[in-house]
């Protein structure tokens, strides 16, 4: 025997299997039906969908299985012109794969490059255009076309602007100044240490001048998160131990990965999580990162007690409160 | 007798009777008052003692003798009434087993039994106190939209924006607040239980906690106008909705699609 192969020939495109419908009667009056069926559908459901628009209350809940409680008005809506929509959809597609003609047809490929006449009269009615237009004599209108063609340009290049001003330091700045009170949020109500238990927390903003505006802006950089806990609980430097005032510590509620706000704090472990990325800041340890994307703990306002007893700030943020960002000096 | 009634319109007979009548009030109320405030008092402590006696037996290999604390639970000292109603009476205590988190269930203890214990245990030393009807009135003094606002900045990191519960870490979770009774949520507030922090009423007044409550009962009756509201819990269900049921069947159309008829 012999143990070479004969060389593979191509077997070219396999026979053709022509449909059901293309042959049996039976089959293609099936398929008629099938898609006929499946546009009336599409109707029926257009007139469920102006039927429960005009005739269904939009107060009216049905219980549906697995839904639960569900509003009838929104269900037969929605339903209705999903079935409108998904069934014109489903005929057409059922009808071209059963009934529409099934010949397969080969078309080659044509070349890419015009025959070598058909570019040389191109180039010639070119020409022929540009002379009759007269761009090479009239340089009046070349050159003011040019000029505002130019000119056009500059439109969207100017819109640009649009994308500055540069915030310059302002992400470096908070509301907190030497002094500013802590007020609850919401409710603008100064805090006294005696306010807060043992465990307890308080959400914070700084009271603003009153000509001074609380916007979205601001909170979004000034939002602070008391949190009270025994003095012999923190393991601070002897500097961060100063920022707190009898057992209370305050931290930004920005959370320096991307800025969401944290406020997770659980009383027991004394662990603060953000709920964006599970970021994990250790409140007696400076708000160290324990675990997640974090890259730096949260920035601790110091604190202590004005004359009158309210909580206030020693001083502002010591450092961009929220999220890295190109300028960061820190 | 004779001799007595002989003396009924002696000049001296109807100062004499006054004071006589004066003195036998004034004893009879004494007496009876002291009385009373001695059986309050005893009641008291009967309910102490009561409260002491389930104590040991069911707390105290745990919480200690004395209530002080021990390696693996907390001192009970100062706690206060509401938060041993809060805890025994929902079921979280006593635990069943020491996982991360004590987990709401069937009450071990009758509703007499939470009472004194509770009792035994504010006897301890002061701590917050059972809120009653009286204060429980958020029906008329809770404001629904600035509950939810409170709700939004206190409560919605952890118990969701729709009051359902989520997650926190290792294993723990802030539990779901529907269904929950308002004397649960303000006990809760003014205590920390577990994992949650104190809501001071001087940071969270009395009037907002009852608006916090109202807004979670408006929350609790709130229809879904919007269809299915699959937990409310956000991304999660709706996007594993989206990813099997969706994706689903647009693979599947994608295939018929692409099927030869036959």
């Amino acid at each position: 025997m012999s143990h070479e192969v004969a060389n593979l020939s191509d077997p070219g495109l396999p026979a053709h299997v022509h449909r059901a419908a293309d042959s049996d009667p039976k089959a293609e009056k099936k398929a008629e039906r099938q898609v006929a069926t499946l546009f009336g559908l599409s109707a029926v459901g257009t007139i469920l969908f102006i039927v429960s628009y005009i005739y269904i209350p939009l107060d009216l809940f049905i219980f549906v299985p697995i839904l639960g409680s569900t509003n009838a008005h929104q269900l037969s809506l929605g339903l209705g012109l999903a079935i409108s929509l998904l069934c014109i959809g489903l005929g057409a597609v059922h009808w071209a794969k059963t009934l529409m003609p099934d010949n397969e047809v080969i078309a080659q490929r044509h070349e890419f490059r015009s025959p070598e006449s058909e570019r040389k009269e191109f180039v010639a009615a070119a020409k022929e255009g540009a002379n009759a237009a007269g761009l090479g004599r009239r340089s009046l209108i070349k050159r003011s076309l040019g000029l505002s063609l130019g000119l056009v340009g500059l439109s969207p290049l100017l819109l640009l602007r649009d994308l500055g001003p540069l915030p310059g330091k302002e992400l470096e700045k908070t509301s907190w100044k030497t002094g500013t009170r802590l007020v609850t949020d919401p409710g603008n109500r100064p805090i006294k240490p005696s306010d807060l238990e043992v465990g307890a927390v308080a959400q914070v903003l700084p009271q603003l001048n009153p000509d001074e505006e609380r916007t979205l802006n601001n909170i979004g950089k000034d939002a602070v998160l008391l949190i009270r806990l025994r003095v012999e609980d923190f393991q601070l430097s002897p500097e961060r131990l100063a920022w707190t005032h009898e057992g209370i510590i305050a931290f930004s509620k920005i959370c320096s990965h991307m800025g969401c706000a944290v406020a997770l704090y659980e009383q027991q472990t004394k662990h603060l999580l953000c709920p964006c990325h599970q970021s994990t800041f250790d409140v007696p340890r400076a708000a160290k990162v324990i675990f997640g994307p974090a890259a730096r703990p949260l920035p601790q306002l110091a604190i202590t007690v004005d004359t009158e007893g309210y909580l206030v700030a020693q001083k502002p943020f010591t450092e961009p409160v929220g999220p890295s960002f190109w300028e960061r000096s820190s | 007798m004779k001799s007595l009634s002989r003396y009924r319109k002696h000049r001296y007979a109807s100062p004499l009777l006054l004071v006589f009548a004066l003195f036998m009030i004034g004893t009879t109320f004494s007496v009876a008052s002291a009385s009373t405030k001695e059986s309050v008092n005893f009641a008291r402590s009967a309910a102490i003692d009561e409260g002491k006696q389930i104590f040991l037996k069911g707390c105290s290999s745990c919480h200690g003798l004395n209530a002080e604390g021990g390696k693996i639970a907390p001192s009970l000292i100062g706690v206060g009434a509401a938060s041993v109603d809060f805890q025994v009476g929902t079921g979280r205590m006593p635990m069943a087993d020491m996982t991360v988190q004590a987990m709401r269930k069937k009450p071990a203890y009758t509703a007499e039994e939470v009472a004194a214990l509770a009792v035994y245990v504010a006897s301890l030393a002061p701590g917050p106190a059972i809120p009653g009807d009286e204060i429980l009135t958020y029906e008329r003094d809770g404001n629904t939209a600035q509950g939810g606002e409170l709700f939004r900045t206190n409560c919605a990191m952890c118990h969701n924006f729709a009051g359902q519960g989520g997650a926190l870490s290792q294993g723990k979770f802030a539990p779901t607040l529907m269904g929950v009774e308002p004397k649960e949520i303000y006990e809760a507030l003014i205590t920390g239980p577990q994992s949650m922090p104190v809501f001071s009423d001087k940071i969270i007044t009395p009037a907002e906690k009852l608006s916090i409550i109202k807004w979670i009962k408006a929350a609790e009756v709130e229809p879904s106008l919007g269809g299915a509201a699959l937990g409310r819990v956000g991304p999660v269900t709706e996007g594993l909705l989206i990813w099997t049921l969706g994706l689903g069947l647009l693979i599947g159309i994608a295939v018929w699609l692409a099927t030869k008829a036959r």
